[in-house]
């Protein structure tokens, strides 16, 4: 596993820099991904990224737009507007989870 | 007495009941199977009638003659689960009462779950393949189109058979050329992943076969509502692509009934340990098929070889021993391309599709994501194998699990 440089500490990350250790991230190291990817955090942001790290821990995979819309409780088109374009992968990326399955 | 009930005859549920009957003593056990349907359809026929390679006689037959003796076939729906009092509840009121249950519901397309998509248009303008009177309708709608824009759609991951609507944009790119309309038809390929399949190999190697025939793949498509007077799709993020023939792989879901019963996530497919397939609730409960939650495709061939593994594991479960028969995710799926041609992709949790031979190395005689006439008759082959061997639960000489031989990976992967 790659691993990369950031805020002085070593991080764990996939080959498209998804973090694969759970307990490496907290908040700052999270504004600091959502800066990588020009995401810029406010209070709305930070509720759904609180619930993909608590939906993470209880079910051991990373929750879809789907599931964060329908137990998360924040709508698609949100997420759209909060995370442009690809919310599913954004999201994951800056909640320091793995990248969700594609399922096949 | 014990009793094992199985609810649905489909691929998984009649291999289920097939192989359970041989291994479970009939002095000991029952097993009864309930399904609400007369006829079980040979489900990848569906595709081959809605583009006219096949006619409806390939495609059924009377669900009855497909039950071994010694298992109940009951007919009728279920209306509930109650998983903590072991008992099934028929739309009837009819209770079934088991010790062991097996879900093999497997998933339904769901057209009602977008807006505006099984309203006036449906059947109409907007059409599917999934189920029998879809693809005859298809069928009929293409056999008297002439030219216009055709969009084919796929409403969110995960769907049953996910080559599918790759096979139906190749296949109809063919038909349309062979009606000599093609410069005619313009066409789209919608899909909520960012590009023609999930996994990087296969996906290059497929968008490819896309963009040869001159079909345009729209990805990251995440589609809110379709617009019936515009006859227009929109996604969330306001990106509208007009259609006059829209062919949709709506929202693929599982029962109800396993939703209202707590056992499964929020499409309702059953929460599963993705190695043995036992519910993660209730350790008297299983699923099997596309009936479950397991990250892999849902596909007949991946019903087969979970069912190479769920009986014995079942079998160390009765006897009070540790399951040891781990499924990995295998799945095998043929891909017709188009003028007597076909893929072969294999693959599981861990391992994309890779290109090479199947099931032999060097021998094959089946070549993986590459387009051959063998991969077709394979795959027309396939059909007799279905009812004689897969169904019944015969012997196939091909691994439950995954095998690296005869694959590889190409450089810079």
């Amino acid at each position: 596993m790659p691993t990369q440089d950031m805020l002085g500490r070593e991080i764990h990350v996939d080959d498209e820099g998804f973090l694969t250790e759970y307990d490496e991230w907290d908040e700052k190291l999270g504004a600091e991904l959502a800066k990588n990817i020009g995401v810029e955090m406010t209070d709305e942001h930070w509720k759904v990224i609180a619930f993909l790290r608590k939906d993470y821990e209880s079910e051991g995979t990373t929750a879809t737009t789907r599931r964060v819309n329908s137990i998360g409780g924040f709508p698609v088109k949100l997420q759209f507007e909060l995370f442009p374009q690809k919310p599913a992968k954004k999201m994951a990326y800056i909640a320091g989870l793995p990248k969700p399955a594609g399922c096949v | 007495m014990r009793t094992l009930l199985v609810i649905g005859a489909g691929t998984a549920g009649v291999i289920t009941v097939n192989k359970l009957r041989k291994k479970l003593p009939r002095s000991e056990w029952e097993i009864t199977v309930v399904d609400p349907a007369d006829t079980h359809d040979y489900q990848p026929g569906y595709l081959f009638l809605a583009v006219g390679m096949y006619t409806e006689k390939k495609v059924g037959k009377p669900l009855a003659k497909l039950i071994p003796k010694g298992v109940t076939l009951v007919k009728g729906a279920v209306q509930d689960i109650k998983p903590a009092e072991n008992t099934v509840v028929l739309a009837d009121g009819t209770t079934l009462d088991y010790d062991y249950l097996v879900i093999a519901t497997g998933t339904t397309p769901r057209p009602d779950q977008t807006p505006g998509m099984d309203g006036k248009l449906w059947h109409e303008s907007i059409h599917s393949f999934y189920t029998y009177p879809d693809a005859l309708a298809l069928e009929e709608k293409l056999k008297n189109f002439e030219g216009g824009k055709v969009v084919v759609h796929v409403t969110e991951m995960p769907i049953k058979c996910p080559v599918a609507p790759l096979e139906f944009a190749f296949l109809a790119d063919a038909y349309f050329a062979d009606r000599g309309i093609r410069d005619k038809v313009e066409m789209t390929y919608v899909t909520p992943l960012p590009g023609a399949f999930t996994k990087p190999i296969a996906a290059t190697t497929l968008g490819d076969m896309l963009g040869k025939r001159g079909i345009t793949v729209e990805p990251d498509y995440i589609i809110e509502r379709v617009d019936e007077d515009a006859k227009a799709i929109f996604s969330y993020d306001e990106r509208e692509i007009p259609f006059d023939l829209l062919v949709t792989i709506p929202l693929n879901m599982g029962a109800d009934f396993v939703g209202r019963s707590g056992l499964g996530d929020e499409l309702n497919f059953v929460s599963v340990d993705k190695e043995t397939l036992q519910s993660t609730k209730f350790e008297n409960i299983f699923a099997v098929g596309d009936a479950t939650n397991v990250p892999t495709s849902k596909a007949g061939a991946v019903a087969h070889y979970e069912l190479d593994l769920f009986p014995k594991n079942f079998l160390q479960l009765i006897g009070g021993k540790e399951m040891t028969h781990t499924f990995d995710g295998h799945a095998t799926c043929f891909v017709e391309s188009g003028h007597g041609k076909g893929l072969l992709i294999d693959f599981n949790y861990e391992i994309e599709p890779l290109p090479g031979s199947f099931p032999f190395p060097v021998l094959g005689p089946m070549r993986l994501l590459k387009e051959t006439r063998l991969n077709h008759i394979g795959k027309l082959a396939f059909r007799f194998a279905y009812w004689w061997l897969l169904l019944p639960g015969r012997y196939i000489p091909i691994s439950p699990h995954l095998s690296m031989r005869g694959k590889r990976r190409p450089a810079g992967n």
